[in-house]
């Protein structure tokens, strides 16, 4: 009785905890600005079931994807377990599902399984961080905190994984044992290799399989309430990500209306414009100048680095990496929310996502190729938040580079971005 | 375009030159390549010529958007006054900008790249397509950005080099995954900022890595970056870059 109280108290106190921390971050992207991607809703289904349910865009690098499938279906799947751990912990019970019978078996069956096929991807995935080294996790963005959560997320995974079978193993043996309530039960596929190192006696037998119990579902209350604060996040961002993502063909920029408004009335005079709603700026020069979509993009970065390893101006030693884009405006959009919260929403703490976070040299370094959009297993944008901030730079400031004012000029008086006249535009023609 | 329609005329296609084409000199001869495949399969055709202005496409990666959108105005009451409905163009970016782009701003076209129309004529057997000097060489193709990534064609442009009986050989990084050469987001128009090499520097070392002997692109801008790569390298005699155009109308002996 007294086990069930204190599970009931974790439990209701993860749960309470996660909602508070969930809700923040909800109030943080509903500080970007409003974009509607309500549209297409079929096509969006689609979208998500095919790149974050399929993982379509993870195996395009095969080992990484694989282990990672290894590793997704694991979460979802052994999910189902929790399920009857939560039961068993708030009523008493044991294993409450196992009057399902042979059905029963083939579930814990299954659940083994992919345990130990979790247990491999991210002991693969370990290696490739502590012994190989790959290039795409390092990085100037790559910072000690960065670096840790990776390694706290792989680590209490390998942890989970083990109590999970280690508790099976002594339940299997207490079943074989026909000790107490621990009934004749699912198939141990995986954990009745471990028999042998377990004790013979069934008192250190039931002490192991409690303490493991306890330790796996603590461990996944807690790790419920790391997400928020980590990059692992992206289990759950993952999917409306991918179901609010950019359905036009990638080189389609968006047009801004404010300013399609302003250019019709420059060229028509008669052309009353519609009464713009407060005056916003013109690109991003902060997070809130971003829309929504941008900055859940943000959240939903797992800091993978598959972007960054493919940009051509990164790859070529140039400061810009998209990854650090998508973490420069969590960062910030937290500090802006954390500050909102503690001043006033209205109060303004003089930083700014552009300078502050985000340099000069970073956002003009960007050849727009899409490379990054394009290798991001769940539809991030970091793009879209690079042309915001030049549109900032120059609409808004005028700082640009010397030889862009010069081809803006050119286009504006010549039709063209080099100086030539417009009269030689056929010359081609007479030319042989 | 002007005088065609003063004599009443109306062409099946317009073909929008773009900047490059019309005042780079490398680009010069795609453009005059292209015009010859065009006249060669009697297809009747315009270009604007001094009417013709810059889409906006660098102003509006470079984040100019009013600059951008000044320029499209302008351009679609110019297409518009001599009711364009097809689009040719040589330049990926100005394909994007004008598919993608205008439509919003009131300017409807269908828009096509050329690769995709010499595609069409070579299925039609309007151009001949085997051979000629090209017969046995090695030829790779390099993905300019707006038109792969950008706009998802990957395959028309590699569909003209297929039938050439030549060794069409694939870069490591290709297609979707293709290196950018450079010169996009406006950078065709600025130094780069510092690092350790240039972009198309590390692009040329994938041309080395496939030993290929000629480079067909499919943007004039591609076009000068690689260029560069290969004088960079100092292997002007030993790797020809080409435009797709460019190929198809040495095959036809245009």
């Amino acid at each position: 009785m007294i086990a069930q109280i204190i599970f009931l108290i974790i439990f209701l106190a993860a749960s309470i905890l996660f909602t508070i921390q969930v809700r923040k971050i909800i109030r943080n992207i509903n500080l970007g600005k409003d974009i509607n991607r309500s549209d297409h809703t079929t096509e969006r289904w689609k979208v998500m079931a095919k790149v974050a349910l399929g993982q379509t865009k993870m195996v395009r690098r095969p080992i990484a994807g694989i282990m990672h499938i290894f590793v997704y279906l694991g979460f979802i799947i052994i999910n189902l377990e929790v399920l009857e751990i939560i039961i068993d912990g708030l009523f008493g019970t044991h294993r409450i599902f196992s009057f399902l019978g042979s059905f029963y078996n083939f579930l814990i069956g299954s659940f083994e399984i992919l345990a130990l096929l979790v247990l491999v991807g991210v002991i693969v995935f370990l290696a490739r961080r502590l012994i190989l080294g790959l290039k795409r996790f390092s990085g100037v963005e790559m910072k000690a905190w960065p670096k840790a959560d990776a390694l706290y997320i792989l680590i209490i995974e390998v942890l989970l994984m083990s109590a999970f079978l280690t508790m099976n193993a002594a339940d299997y043996k207490l079943q074989l044992a026909g000790y107490g309530h621990y009934i004749l039960a699912g198939s141990f596929p995986i954990s009745q290799f471990l028999t042998g190192l377990l004790p013979n006696s069934p008192e250190a037998l039931e002490w192991i399989e409690r303490a493991c119990w306890w330790f796996h579902i603590v461990g996944i209350l807690a790790f419920l309430n790391y997400l928020p604060i980590s990059k692992h996040f992206h289990i759950i961002l993952a999917f409306p990500n991918t179901w609010y993502s950019n359905l036009h063909k990638k080189g389609k920029f968006t047009n801004m209306e404010t300013v399609t408004n302003e250019v019709k009335a420059m060229l028509d005079p008669s052309f009353t414009p519609p009464p713009a709603d407060a005056i916003g700026r013109f690109g991003a020069k902060d997070v809130q100048d971003l829309n929504w979509v941008q900055l859940m993009n943000a959240y939903t970065c797992t800091e993978c680095g598959r972007c960054t390893d493919v940009c051509p101006a990164n790859q070529t030693g140039k400061l810009l990496s998209p990854r650090k884009i998508m973490m420069d405006t969590r960062d910030r959009l937290e500090e802006v929310g954390n500050h909102k919260a503690k001043n006033g929403k209205d109060d303004d703490d003089g930083k700014s996502l552009l300078d502050d976070y985000i340099s000069r040299e970073e956002i003009w370094a960007c050849t727009t190729c899409n490379a990054c959009t394009e290798a991001c297993p769940v539809n991030i944008d970091p793009l879209s938040i690079i042309v915001d901030l030049r549109r900032y730079a120059v609409m808004e400031e005028s700082n640009v580079a010397g030889s862009l004012n010069a081809m803006f000029s050119n286009v504006e008086n010549n039709g063209a971005p080099w100086k030539y006249s417009p009269a030689d535009r056929l010359n081609w023609a007479t030319k042989d | 375009m002007a005088e065609m329609m003063a004599a009443g005329e109306k062409p099946e296609i317009l073909f929008w030159v773009g900047c490059a084409g019309s005042y780079d000199e490398r680009a010069q001869r795609i453009t005059r390549a292209f015009a010859k495949i065009l006249t060669h399969v009697g297809i009747k055709f315009a270009v604007l010529g001094t009417e013709e202005s810059c889409t906006g496409d660098p102003a509006k990666r470079a984040g100019n958007e009013f600059l951008f959108q000044m320029q499209a105005m302008m351009n679609i009451q110019v297409l518009d006054g001599y009711q364009v409905k097809k689009i040719v163009t040589a330049c990926p970016h100005c394909f994007n900008t004008l598919k993608n782009e205008y439509p919003q701003l009131g300017g409807n076209y269908e828009v096509i790249h050329h690769t995709q129309l010499i595609q069409d004529l070579i299925t039609q057997g309007k151009l001949k397509a085997e051979g000629g000097d090209f017969k046995g060489k090695k030829i790779t193709f390099h993905d300019p950005c707006y038109l792969g990534r950008g706009n998802g064609v990957y395959e028309a442009p590699r569909a003209a080099l297929e039938i050439l009986d030549a060794d069409l050989v694939e870069m490591k990084r290709c297609k979707s995954n293709g290196l950018c050469c450079g010169a996009g987001g406006a950078q065709m128009f600025k130094e780069p900022e510092k690092g350790k090499k240039d972009i198309n520097i590390e692009r040329m070392e994938d041309v080395l890595a496939s030993k290929a002997e000629i480079v067909a692109v499919g943007c004039p801008f591609c076009m000068t970056m690689m260029n560069d790569g290969v004088k960079n390298f100092n292997k002007e005699n030993e790797i020809e870059v080409l435009d797709i155009a460019e190929i198809s109308a040495r095959v036809n002996g245009l």
